[in-house]
């Protein structure tokens, strides 16, 4: 059984409640801010690995690869310079929750790069934004410089003999730079195509040198594993998926917002205590669980563990754990028009089967919705949606194609009904 | 009329340059020096930024055409992006979209005749939980509503004209 927090909220990764922020570099000193990086410093680096392999921080980007086992596939040998690099691209639909430490509490994430840096050997580390965020952006310069100005940052970081330099890189408004490869184009000024992949990145990743990317949230968890050390960080917890997570929840609730809970929080907890229930307690009818490219379930998952593992194991996928409700009433076809026309406008084009099949995928919907679909339409959808599947350099093609594979099979007869019928039967095309 | 950025930023680009073991690198972020400063990258806005960082202009077209931020064309003194994803969709962007479009006389994509206004549907702005969402050049507006977007238009109608580069504090809720 989960405790829920008394001031849902707030917590230790969530410092600040809505309205709320740790701005000045005083506030976050009061409330226990460099503690944790002046541990790191007294340790060598590789104790430092291994603490943040104990306390099992999986990134929390989406795909939630443990962070100390990425961190270890760095070249011993290797002469050139390091990097850090921070995905800040915020993409994924559904999804708001590394905003909240850019705009209200950017020294968390600060910290944890300074402390990941150390760990690592990166002296530079680069925060990749994306574009719309601006005055995020000047939040980030600000801390940026007040870190600089009391000695955490520069050629000695509180002292110490490690130098550190952290810049804010925009990106400018293209979802697939938010995959780490395209990310690291993008910084070299270069339109963001995924690379092909090996060499990864911890081999060659920026300007052909050894790069470590992780996501904001991922940084903030590495801080606070070092300051209440691997152990009390895992209890926080589940034993595979160490620690607390930040929770994301939009669409037909009451109290949309982000909620800080252990990892394993059930879908009914986040949706029915945290958020306050459904828009005028309607019947649930889908949960997109994490960001739009993530399967879609529905009431029945209401009691499935928000983890990897279980959100796995229930055929969806944790992702960024930002979960968007849909209530009975609505077309779910005219949900998937948006997801589908969304890939396809953000594919990058250069794999045939990502460019090709997502603007498919996005007609076909588009033409069942308005009623103009053809029998067979649907399970037409599945088999383009199924070619697109493991076929193509990076897993966006993947996030196009199991939304459409998951909508067609939960929702069937509401597609049939609008082939059938020729019309949208819920009025919304 | 040759064109070259003012002093202010100059000094912006020489900082950003310093950050870079090349110049390439310093691309992105100056042509989002060069939209403030001319308003939109034309031709000749990326030509220079091609000279600037002593990079060929085909490499700088193909990078800026990439990114739908980098405005390859100018948008009204105010552009109003209207979130259309999803969880901006089921707090009635739609909505939101049609009520601006029919209040400014234009779709997305179009700028109103006196240059005031352009509007645009775009993906995801990573303000869900305060859907529906929008943005005038650099500010986000949340937890939007009919009403709020009348009063806004409103108060962009009335105010002093400023350039694309708003300043303001959007984002923290
Ligand atoms: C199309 C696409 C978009 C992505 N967008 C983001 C993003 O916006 N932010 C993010 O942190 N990771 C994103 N990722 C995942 C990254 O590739 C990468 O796995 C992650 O940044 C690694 O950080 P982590 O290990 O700390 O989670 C995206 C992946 C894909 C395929
Ligand atoms: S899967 Fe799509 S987005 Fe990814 S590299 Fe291929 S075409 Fe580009
Ligand atoms: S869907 Fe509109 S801000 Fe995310």
């Amino acid at each position: 059984m989960i405790a829920i927090p008394a001031n849902p909220g707030r917590g230790h990764l969530l410092r600040c409640g809505p309205g709320e922020s740790i701005l000045d570099i005083s506030k976050h000193q009061a409330i226990g801010g460099f503690l944790a990086l002046r541990k790191a410093l007294s340790m060598q680096p590789a104790a430092l690995i291994d603490e943040v392999k104990k306390a099992s921080i999986r990134g929390r980007g989406g795909a939630g690869f443990p962070a100390g086992t990425k961190w270890s596939f760095l070249p011993k040998d290797n002469l050139k310079p390091r990097y850090l690099v921070i995905n800040a691209d915020e993409g994924e639909p559904g999804t708001f929750k590394d905003r909240y430490f850019l705009a209200q509490d950017p020294f968390a994430l600060l910290e944890g790069i300074a402390i990941s840096a150390f760990a690592i050997g990166a002296h530079t580390a680069f925060i990749y934004v994306r574009g719309e965020f601006v005055s995020e952006m000047r939040v980030l310069e600000e801390a940026i410089e007040q870190m600089r100005r009391a000695g955490a940052l520069g050629r000695s970081v509180l002292g110490s003999t490690f130098a550190l330099e952290i810049y804010v890189h925009p990106g400018a408004g293209a979802y697939v730079c938010g995959e780490e490869s395209a990310l690291l184009e993008s910084i070299e000024g270069k339109p963001g195509r995924p690379r092909n992949r090996p060499p990864f990145p911890a081999v060659a990743g920026l300007w052909g040198c050894p790069t470590i990317i992780n996501n904001v949230e991922t940084m903030a968890c590495v801080r606070l594993a070092l300051q209440h050390g691997a152990e009390a960080f895992l209890a926080m917890g589940l034993p595979r998926d160490g620690g607390p997570k930040i929770y994301g929840l939009s669409g037909h609730v009451k109290r949309p917002g982000l909620f800080e809970a252990p990892l394993g929080l059930t879908l009914r907890t986040l949706i029915y205590d945290f958020g306050g229930g459904t828009l005028d307690d309607r019947p649930i009818k889908g949960i997109i669980p994490g960001g739009s490219s993530t399967p879609v379930l529905g009431p029945e998952a209401l009691d499935t563990p928000m983890d990897f593992d279980s959100m796995k194991a229930a055929g969806s996928m944790l992702g960024t754990a930002a979960t968007t409700v849909f209530t009975e009433g609505t077309c779910p076809v005219a949900v998937l028009v948006r997801i589908a026309r969304f890939y396809a406008h953000e594919s990058c084009g250069q794999c045939t089967p990502c460019r090709e099949g997502t603007g498919w995928l996005e007609r076909l919907v588009e033409s069942i919705e308005h009623g103009t679909g053809r029998p067979g339409d649907a399970d037409l959808l599945l088999s383009a949606a199924n070619q697109i599947l493991g076929n193509t350099i990076c897993a966006l093609g993947d996030a196009a194609a199991l939304p459409v594979i998951s909508f067609v099979n939960r929702f069937r007869d509401d597609f049939e009904a609008h082939i059938t019928g020729q019309r949208c039967p819920y009025g919304a095309a | 009329m040759a064109l070259a950025f003012s002093p202010d930023t100059e000094r912006a680009f020489d900082r950003i340059v310093r950050r870079y073991p090349n110049l390439r690198a310093a691309l992105i972020p100056t042509l989002f020096l060069a939209d403030r400063e001319f308003g939109y990258l034309s031709r000749e806005a990326m030509e220079y930024v091609a000279r600037r960082l002593e990079l060929p202009p085909s490499w700088v077209l193909n990078t800026a055409t990439f990114y739908t931020m980098l405005r390859k064309r100018p948008t009204g003194r105010n552009h109003i992006q209207v979130c259309v994803n999803v969880a901006c969709y089921l707090r009635g962007a739609d909505q939101l979209g049609d009520h601006l479009k029919k209040q400014l006389g234009i779709g997305f994509g179009e700028v109103t005749a006196d240059g005031l206004f352009s509007l645009e549907g775009v993906q995801c702005l990573a303000a869900c939980g305060t859907a529906p969402a929008m943005q005038v050049n650099d500010v986000y507006h949340e937890d939007m509503t009919i009403q709020k977007v009348d009063a806004l238009i409103e108060s962009l109608r009335l105010a002093p004209q400023t350039s694309g580069a708003a300043t303001g504090q959007g984002g923290a809720r």
